[in-house]
């Protein structure tokens, strides 16, 4: 186990393992993500509610859902970081961050733009709401320490840590929200739409684009893990025979 | 008793007797954040025509706020000057539990700048025209919310103080960790002003402060020791 854990722990292990299987996930991201983005805008039948307003779905339920999990993802990393002080998993958790920031800033402009037409506002006080807001304050939050460190060391070791305090803080924060909602609001408009009432025409897109914005998220993830494996290894000899032996397209 | 254990007792008592000796020997550091707290509560009256009323009923969302960014503020300079005159080495290479001993330096600093926010919080509700109902909910809730605010600041406190700069980055860090505090703490004076039981939310800033008390210095410690690198 800490022998494989070691070797996954190797910066340039990871980088040729990942050379490998790169174009395979790519492939499948494009793919899924083509069929169901397609699919889905194009040729899914309206709802009989929000008409055509609901296909909004294909993209905000996957980065919300996604937003969540990698940071539970980057969590991980993070302590795998500070307890075996593995460096690919502290360039993981950077990369991490970077898309988690994303995936939660699309969720919550997506919402924003289904709510006009649907709920009659932008933005309201709702407990999920709210602590998506929060989830982007802290990954903004991890984003800034990391920033502001010039010694690549301690940023990693303080980015991680506070990740490590969040993922303390962030059930709490939810359910703060949930309990502070339900005094101040009534019945959320949230929650009235049954997913097994859904026809297939509607929700077999959604698996699609779903499963490719997963595949979108690990894609990028990867690539951006693999820069930063290149940056921070560039005194490295493999790198550097690596740089020179591919022939450069300026 | 074991020798150690009274060796700690001594230590933890140095420390708390040292936090207060350097808030007595300078005075700005208790003055400071309790003049920002008046102030900063002061200017939501002067910043708009409100009805009385509408105030009364806002004031306790303003007076955590406040609380809240006064704290924050206060806490900048817990590990500075340590940091800068080499104390916080000593601090780390001593064979005393380091876990305690920053629990108790946390605590000496909110006795020197939480507990007079604390004492001082009942005459800004007069300010803000807060309802009779509020005062005993207000005093009590920030008794228990602003030692986990300094718990929590001191995290972020800890993580930045290596960092030349520090002011703003610490407000990004720390406020948003701070938000089920502030839910729950302005939560009870609101929920007393509507005559709701307030016990239940009393025993979740509890049980807040005892998870702060608990799991905050492991993290204080781990941050020191990246930042005193």
């Amino acid at each position: 186990m800490m022998q494989w854990l070691y070797k996954l722990g190797s910066p340039r292990h990871f980088y040729e393992m990942t050379t490998g299987f790169l174009p395979w996930l790519a492939g499948a991201t494009f793919l899924l993500l083509g069929i169901g983005l397609v699919w889905g805008l194009g040729f899914a039948p309206p709802d009989y509610q929000m008409g055509d307003n609901f296909r909004i779905i294909y993209i905000h339920v996957p980065t919300a859902t996604g937003a969540i999990w990698i940071y539970a993802m980057m969590a991980a990393m993070a302590a795998m970081h500070l307890v075996w002080n593995l460096k690919v998993a502290d360039m993981v958790a950077k990369s991490c961050g970077i898309v988690g920031t994303s995936f939660c800033a699309i969720a919550l402009f997506t919402g924003a733009f289904w709510g006009k037409p649907t709920w009659g506002t932008y933005w309201i006080w709702d407990a999920k709401l709210t602590s998506f807001l929060i989830l982007l304050f802290v990954y903004i939050g991890v984003m800034a320490l990391r920033s502001a460190f010039d010694s690549e060391t301690s940023a990693s070791k303080a980015a991680s840590v506070l990740t490590l305090v969040g993922v303390v803080n962030l059930p709490i924060i939810y359910y703060a929200a949930v309990w502070w909602n339900t005094l101040h609001q009534g019945p959320s408009v949230l929650g009235d739409r049954d997913a097994s009432a859904n026809p297939p025409e509607i929700w077999i897109p959604a698996f699609f684009s779903g499963f490719g914005l997963i595949g979108l998220l690990f894609l990028i993830v990867i690539l951006h893990t693999r820069n930063e494996i290149l940056y921070r290894e560039r005194r490295a000899q493999w790198v550097q025979e690596l740089l020179t032996r591919e022939p450069i397209h300026a | 008793m074991t020798r150690q254990a009274l060796g700690l007792l001594a230590c933890l008592r140095a420390t708390l007797l040292r936090e207060l000796q350097i808030a007595v020997s300078s005075p700005g550091k208790v003055v400071n954040p309790l003049m920002f707290f008046v102030i900063a509560s002061a200017l939501f009256p002067l910043s708009g025509r409100l009805d009385l009323a509408v105030l009364g009923s806002i004031a306790p969302g303003i007076l955590w706020v406040t609380a809240l960014l006064a704290v924050m503020l206060s806490m900048e300079g817990l590990f500075r000057s340590d940091f800068d005159d080499g104390t916080l080495e000593q601090l780390l290479l001593s064979p005393q539990p380091l876990y305690f001993h920053l629990l108790v330096k946390v605590l000496g600093h909110w006795l020197v700048t939480g507990l007079p926010l604390v004492v001082i919080a009942p005459l800004l509700g007069l300010l803000l025209n807060l309802p009779a109902a509020g005062y005993q909910p207000l005093i009590l809730g920030l008794l228990l919310g602003t030692p986990t605010l300094s718990l929590v600041a001191a995290i972020g406190t800890a993580l930045t103080v290596g960092l030349a700069r520090s002011g703003l980055l610490l407000a990004v860090l720390i406020l948003p960790l701070s938000i089920p505090v502030l839910v729950f703490g302005a939560g009870v004076v609101d929920t007393a002003l509507n005559g709701l039981p307030v016990a239940g939310l009393f025993s979740l800033l509890g049980a807040l402060l005892l998870l702060a008390a608990s799991l905050a210095p492991l993290a204080i410690a781990a941050s020191l020791r990246i930042s005193v690198q």
